[in-house]
């Protein structure tokens, strides 16, 4: 039977197919709306290739049952939303300091507390800053199409041994939900097992702790780490720029909150607003390279957001608040339309147009 | 007692204990008269003689075991409080060739952890659990334990334990060994030598267990902690043996190795050509080449639509029919269904965006281009969002005919074709036969005219390919939604809602 790489799929099935095609072998999870596709798609398919599927009792177990499989230099992933996040922050810690790769899926919900299951980017704070406890960042991806669900299920897992470091592929119940035409990647070549794995036929005094009851030991067991996330700021960050060249408004947004505001762009360019986009493929590390050069030539910065205000943070501490950055947002599981963001972009552009005018003589 | 008395350090044990920071490098860093010290020893003995050392994973519990890896020479590692018995599931799951020891104490396997471990027991995962019960906290200095006995003083319970306030002692392995899947569940304690000669033999039928891939089994072991205890050698035995052993009775709890077979779990075989196999979706039959475009002009521009309805109705699965029919004419598609508490209240809908650049917001909210209406509320709200020329497509078997002003609008009886044809459930094919004659009335030009009929039959059968009965019966419908337009439209095309299909504002 002739196949074909070219498929409908909705995003948290992309991202276990990714993950598959990875030669990720073992899926742990606890079901949570909007990501129990994820551990239905893993049922199904990590099953049936032979590899690893296990319904977990919580969210606490499966995030441990990864360290166990990574521990043992298997690829190994979990998918959750909001509080089940919370309750993995632990296990997260945990597999920093022990330097274990590891990929975690988290298609954000509405919170705080039970929320709800609309799609919201509150989960920004406790994913892209550490979350537990300890000086540590895990590398956050955040695709914005059912492609880069997919893709970003073999680049995570990619980035994770490479730097051995947990990393999260963190979207919303949107582009969990929706369903879009792929390509699906070919699979990658399954990995020999690192030398550091607690596996037979491995040497067996390799051992794996967080404990370093020395401070010296732990400080310079967090000096590493900082190096190792200073290394990733260097070489990793990434976003796609749309527009930005000639902009005087950047408007700046990952996930669905991104693609919308691609559509707002459009809508104001044919306004003759001059708008461009900056939509952040790492939250960690920030695009600051790229919001730097662009503060160089553009006037303003919109942080669109389905959140408090959580990412116009790492604006302003990327360009240092040497332009000033404004706030479109929706929270509780709403989701920005396009002329909700043309219109407070238009208007921010209105003001700016006016100060910019009152300071000439 | 027979054999030979050796007196060397077990080969289980490493030579020098390198690993523990400090001067001290040939002593354990537990106190005098410390069960640990005795049950490592058990342990590094046996796995020594079973020579399993390079496949043995020691889990380092939170306790005062937590360095316990200093001592053993095999793979070690330390893991979050309660967490052994996970953690020793991703290690077996990973390799089932993988002997996990998961050592834990009361705190840990009793108090914090203990849903990790009597689900890792009720899974009948394949590792040995070590549990050491001593009745009290030793790491944090001497609080209470979930074992701790009624009326026992702790640091956080100065005048005894109260069962009114703290509740009756944790029997461990009698909880467990009600469970069907563990096949071992055995109490031992370590204070006289008759009794640690039982824990050692224990120690190694619950190891044999786990090499013989039994799945799981669990030895506790009543253990002093005299420091904690405030109490000397003596009294500490003597607390074990008749405080302790009189409310943790010793003895074998269940054993049932013998009448299980081996366990036999995935290995995590890795193969692209058995990926591409099941991940990668068969071609249809009539596909295009890769570059293939429609040149009609009406895919000049990223088209938008919604289709709503109640549950039930086929809503999400026509929305899928018409975005599978993008996918197979190489455009870019996005499927969005309704989600959130709509979903709930039994009606649906979904946006369907296809565009040949990349598909901007995926969600249909106003500049609609075309609404398929499968009830008279979704009619109701997402009427307006339609533009002026856009399309509007409705069942009206069920809707009553709208005031739409300058939009296209044709009326299909969807609802009572599909009934004929035999379930409601194709009304969905049969809109869209109403949505071909659309698309040739008004927005395909030359070939793609002919090339759009395959593509509708192509979708159908992409969409229902694990459900081959229905294809035909779909394809039916399809047709009858298409030949019910041709009918009522002629001769004069005003043929205003009357019969099955019907188009007005032409």
């Amino acid at each position: 039977m002739e196949r074909t790489n070219k498929i409908l799929l909705k995003g948290n099935e992309a991202v276990v197919y990714g993950a598959l095609l990875a030669g990720c072998e073992c899926f742990f999870g606890y079901p949570i709306t909007p990501a129990s596709e994820i551990a239905h798609t893993a049922a199904r398919y990590f099953t049936r290739l032979g590899r690893v599927f296990l319904q977990a009792e919580s969210e606490i177990a499966a995030i441990n049952m990864v360290m166990g499989a990574a521990a043992s230099g298997r690829r190994a992933m979990t998918a959750s939303s909001g509080l089940g996040i919370s309750l993995k922050q632990e296990g997260v810690s945990y597999l920093a300091c022990c330097e274990l790769p590891a990929v975690i899926v988290d298609v954000t919900r509405g919170g705080p507390g039970l929320g709800n299951i609309g799609p919201e980017q509150a989960d920004y704070n406790q994913v892209v800053k550490g979350g537990g406890h300890g000086n540590y960042r895990c590398i956050v991806l955040a695709p914005s199409s059912v492609q880069e669900m997919c893709d970003f299920g073999v680049l995570s897992f990619e980035l994770a041994d490479k730097y051995r470091t947990p990393v999260y592929v963190m979207t919303d119940g949107v582009i969990g939900q929706m369903m879009e035409s792929l390509e699906l990647p070919a699979p990658l070549k399954k990995q020999p097992l690192p030398e550091w794995a607690l596996d037979y036929g491995k040497n067996r005094n390799n051992m794996i702790t967080s404990i370093f009851l020395e401070y010296d030991d732990l400080e310079s067991v967090n000096i590493r780490l900082q190096e190792k996330y200073a290394e990733i700021r260097k070489h990793e960050q990434r976003a796609e720029e749309y527009l930005v060249d000639d902009a005087d408004i950047v408007l700046v947004g990952y996930g669905i909150a991104g693609r919308i505001a691609r559509s707002a762009i459009d809508e104001l360019r044919e306004r003759g607003v001059k708008a461009g986009l900056i939509r952040p493929i790492t939250l960690f590390p920030f695009p600051v390279d790229c919001l730097t050069r662009t503060a160089e030539h553009t006037k303003m910065f919109i942080s669109v957001e389905m959140s408090n205000g959580q990412m116009i943070d790492d604006i302003k501490l990327s360009i240092e608040c040497c332009r000033p950055i404004e706030l479109i947002n929706r929270m509780g599981g709403n989701i920005p339309t396009v002329t909700e963001i043309v219109d407070k972009t238009s208007s921010f552009n209105d003001k700016l147009k006016t100060e910019h005018g009152k300071k000439r003589p | 007692m027979t054999g030979k008395i050796v007196y060397a350090r077990s080969k289980g044990f490493f030579e020098r204990f390198e690993r523990r920071p400090g001067a001290i490098k040939d002593n354990m860093h537990y106190c005098p008269g410390c069960g640990h010290g005795i049950l490592h020893k058990l342990i590094a003995e046996v796995i020594s003689d079973y020579n399993i050392q390079d496949k043995t994973i020691f889990i380092s519990p939170v306790g005062c075991s937590v360095f316990a890896y200093y001592y053993f020479d095999c793979f070690g590692i330390s893991v979050p409080h309660g967490r052994a018995p996970a953690v020793a599931t991703g290690l077996v799951r990973a390799n089932p060739d993988n002997i996990v020891i998961s050592y834990q104490g009361d705190g840990d396997l009793g108090a914090i952890g203990f849903n990790n471990f009597i689900q890792a027991a009720n899974r009948g995962e394949n590792i040995a659990v070590f549990f050491v019960n001593n009745a009290i906290y030793g790491m944090t200095g001497g609080q209470m334990a979930p074992t701790t006995l009624p009326g026992q003083k702790t640091q956080t319970s100065p005048f005894g334990r109260s069962v009114t306030n703290e509740g009756y002692p944790l029997k461990v392995s009698e909880m467990v060994a009600a469970l069907d899947s563990p096949v071992y569940v055995e109490r031992t304690a370590l204070s006289s030598v008759r009794n640690i000669m039982n824990a050692r033999k224990a120690v190694r039928k619950a190891l044999r267990n786990t090499i013989d891939k039994k799945g799981f089994s669990m030895v506790e072991f009543l253990s002093g902690c005299p420091i904690n205890l405030k109490m000397n050698a003596r009294e500490m035995n003597e607390f074990i043996d008749n405080q302790m052993s009189n409310y943790f009775p010793l003895g074998c709890l269940k054993d049932i190795a013998d009448s299980r077979d081996p366990i036999k779990r995935p290995e995590g075989v890795y193969n692209s050509r058995q990926v591409i196999d099941v991940l990668y979706p068969v071609k249809v039959q009539k596909g295009v080449a890769p570059d293939f475009r429609n040149p009609s002009r009406i895919f000049e521009k990223e088209r938008r639509i919604k289709i709503a309805g109640f549950g039930g109705q086929g809503v999400l699965s026509l929305g899928m029919m018409i975005a599978t029919m993008s996918k197979l004419r190489n455009f870019n598609v996005s499927w969005l269904p309704s989600y959130g508490p709509e979903m709930r209240g039994g009606t649906a809908n979904c946006s369907v965006v296809l565009s040949r650049e990349p598909v901007g917001s995926p969600v249909v909210d106003k500049e609609c281009n075309l609404l398929i209406a499968l009830n008279q509320p979704s009619l109701d709200k997402f009427l307006p969002e339609l533009k002026t020329n856009g399309v509007l497509i409705y069942d009206s078997s069920t809707i009553e005919p709208p005031n739409c002003g300058d939009r296209i609008v044709y009326a299909v009886k969807a609802s009572d074709i599909a009934k004929r044809i035999g379930d409601l459930k194709y009304a969905n094919s049969v809109i869209l036969g109403t949505l071909s004659v659309v698309m040739e009335d008004y927005f395909l030009e030359g070939a793609d005219k002919q090339d759009f009929d395959r593509t509708f039959e192509e979708a159908i059968m992409d969409c229902f390919s694990s459900k081959q009965s229905v294809i035909q019966l779909n394809i039916d419908a399809f047709y009858a939604g298409k030949q019910a337009v041709f009918k009522e439209n002629q001769p004069d095309g005003a043929a205003d809602n009357y019969g099955d299909c019907a188009v007005k504002n032409k």
